[in-house]
């Protein structure tokens, strides 16, 4: 009786558990292993391949890679702090201070710039903003500006095109973390003498920490994969490490540098989110849950 | 006595809905003060607007004779014991307890020697390291208060703090806050649903419907002497009988209930408005076989419907003779009344001094009553 019913449960297991398996391995640990392979790849001089170390030690030898990979790693952090500043008031406000009738009606607004693509989302933006675009045609016209100013291909710009099309999965994962902190707590610490600042630095803040850690490392890991925004809105300028690897395989069909670029980059999201983690004190279960 | 809290015609009103209306009290200082009233009364809004989470609309509330309206709840000199506790999970015990004391701007050895008086003084000493969820509900609730009293405050307002706990620790938790109470000397004002925790703790009780005191007294004197038909049935048990007043000529007014007889009533009655009323009869003021032939005496026959056992609080379920109506009678366990059964014919008797009566009204004291 025990053994047919615990065969079952074995059996039962193993159908819902390969496809799972099946995607996991042959669609990501398969690939990730032959690029890893590849990464260690390389043609001498005589034009025989073997295993080799050039495409790690191209990576520091040449300062254009290594600082464009230092500046992407500032920059996607610098995003993820300004998405946290500004979504940190949002999702207060829609958990804590909105009329319940109000909170959906401005989740949906939250939420439907990302059923467009980022690619439309991000095109809208340069429609906005680039010289013969929306807002110098006004400017012009009012007469703020004399001459349109190109708008577009600069850091800062770039960096608002970021925030913008990461702000949801800060916000999300806050206000499913703010809506379980008690509004008691808030006011037990006004009671207790806190000022609001304080309040939001002793116990929103403390308290929201594992929503906060979450949201941020899916921004950071959005923000330093991403390829589209920086492109388009940051130009030849943005200089983003995504676009040295898309160089490497796409046009030197160097595969192997790319390869050995991609997973340096995979390397530095893990050490900065490990860093991040260990810095803030954060159990990694509690907030992947 | 000084006064510690003053409140005078406070009022508050959300939209067109008046949640406390026209309320004035004192309390003195060192007073452990209690509000009762069912959910919905008001109560809490009440003590919100003392802590400074309301603004009155209406009226003033004086702590040591210092106006506090316009005044913050982190300048306000009371401290909030919250319904839920709300003691702050990130923190440890230590910390919890210290939060308030950095906030004034102590810090290091002063912070540690206070909290661990105060851990001491609620009997958690060494408990500062402790995570709020290690912690049981009894110490979380000493915690809460221990939280509140570091500061000094002038008052201790308390919102329901035992309302989470289960009944045998909520007995004793009562005994444990009057103790501490007394010991520390700092005001409390107490809110509260639950009519034993009420009596039990307080000096003085003001019992709230529908946003307004109906009486404030001491517990005694609410027992004893109602002032009100709500006051009578949500203060201790009370059985309520419709009755009909009439005064005969001997200038004594009698109570006619549906059973035909008369009964003596105690002090005097204005008939002008009609002659319903609602007679009080605690269970445990009737006695059982009365001693016969006593003239003040009132004596009704019954029939028991039931014998409700349980210990020290064993109840008989009476039915008037010739009604259908029900009467709740304590039953004292001194063996003495053992023999009675289902069914039995038995005389009960009281006497009228501890008999309420008030003019018919409509009051609900639940929901679902």
């Amino acid at each position: 009786m025990m053994m047919s019913k615990l065969r079952t449960i074995r059996w039962s297991f193993f159908v819902f558990f390969i496809p799972v398996f099946l995607w996991l391995f042959l669609l990501i640990v398969l690939p990730q292993l032959e690029l890893l392979r590849m990464s260690f790849l390389g043609t001498d001089y005589y034009g025989e391949s073997g295993v080799t170390f050039d495409n790690y030690w191209a990576f520091f030898s040449e300062p254009i890679y290594w600082l464009t990979f230092v500046r992407t790693a500032l920059f996607s952090i610098l995003v993820t702090l300004i998405v946290l500043l500004i979504a940190l008031p949002v999702a207060f406000y829609i958990t804590k201070v909105a009329s319940f009738k109000i909170t959906g009606f401005l989740m949906v607004i939250i939420l439907v710039p990302f059923w467009v693509s980022e690619l439309i989302r991000v095109y809208g933006w340069m429609i906005l903003l680039r010289e013969s675009g929306v807002l110098n045609h006004f400017l012009t016209s009012v007469g703020i500006l004399k001459v349109p100013v190109e708008m577009l291909y600069n850091d800062i710009t770039m960096i608002m095109g970021l925030v913008y099309t990461t702000m949801l999965f800060m916000i999300v994962p806050l206000i499913g973390v703010m809506e379980s902190l008690d509004d008691a707590l808030i006011e037990a610490a006004h009671d207790l003498g806190a000022k609001k600042l304080t309040i939001w630095r002793t116990i929103i803040i403390p308290y929201s920490m594992p929503g906060i850690m979450s949201g941020s490392i899916i921004v950071f890991m959005l923000v330093l994969g991403s390829y589209l925004t920086p492109n388009l809105m940051g130009g030849k300028n943005s200089l983003w490490f995504t676009e040295q690897i898309y160089n490497q395989m796409i046009i030197y069909f160097n595969w192997n540098q790319g390869a050995a670029f991609g997973f340096m980059l995979l390397l530095l999201s893990s050490v900065i989110i490990w860093l991040a983690l260990k810095l803030t004190k954060q159990d990694w279960r509690s907030v992947i849950k | 006595m000084q006064i510690t809290l003053s409140v005078e015609n406070l009022t508050k009103k959300f939209g067109d809905f008046t949640a406390v209306r026209d309320v004035s009290f004192q309390v003195e200082d060192g007073k452990f003060f209690s509000i009762l009233g069912p959910s919905g009364c008001g109560k809490t809004t009440l003590l919100r607007n003392i802590a400074g989470f309301y603004e009155p609309s209406a009226g003033s509330i004086k702590i040591r004779g210092e106006e506090m309206t316009g005044v913050e709840p982190n300048k306000r000199p009371v401290n909030l014991v919250f319904q839920h506790l709300a003691l702050f999970p990130m923190m440890n015990v230590h910390e919890n307890i210290a939060f308030g004391l950095r906030r004034r701007g102590l810090a290091g050895k002063e912070v540690d020697q206070k909290v661990n008086n105060m851990l001491e003084r609620v009997g958690l000493p060494g408990f500062g390291k402790k995570k709020i969820d290690q912690i049981s509900g009894g110490q979380k609730q000493r915690i809460a208060i221990a939280r509140c009293l570091v500061l000094d405050p002038s008052v201790l307002l308390l919102d329901e703090p035992l309302g989470a706990l289960d009944a045998k620790l909520r007995e004793h938790m009562k005994v444990e806050l009057k103790k501490l109470q007394v010991e520390v000397g700092t005001t409390f004002v107490y809110i509260t649903h639950d009519q034993s925790e009420a009596m039990v703790m307080s000096d003085h009780v003001a019992v709230m419907n529908s946003g307004q005191f109906e009486q404030l007294d001491t517990p005694q004197n609410l027992y004893h002497s109602p002032k009100s038909s709500f006051v009578a049935q949500f203060v201790g048990n009370n059985n309520k009988l419709a009755v009909k007043v009439h005064k005969k000529e001997g200038g004594e007014f009698y109570a006619r209930y549906i059973d035909g007889r008369d009964y003596l009533l105690e002090g005097a009655y204005d008939l002008d408005q009609g002659d319903e009323y609602d007679m009080f009869l605690r269970p445990e003021a009737v006695v059982i076989n009365p001693p016969a032939e006593d003239k003040k005496f009132n004596v009704m026959n019954c029939t028991v419907k039931a014998v409700l056992f349980d210990g020290g609080n064993s109840r008989l379920l009476l039915i008037p003779e010739t009604t259908s109506e029900e009467l709740i009678v304590a039953l004292p366990q001194t063996k003495q009344y053992d023999y009675l059964k289902h069914g039995d014919v038995i005389k009960i008797g009281w006497n009228p001094a501890t008999a309420v009566c008030f003019r018919k009204v409509d009051v609900k004291i639940y929901d679902d009553v």
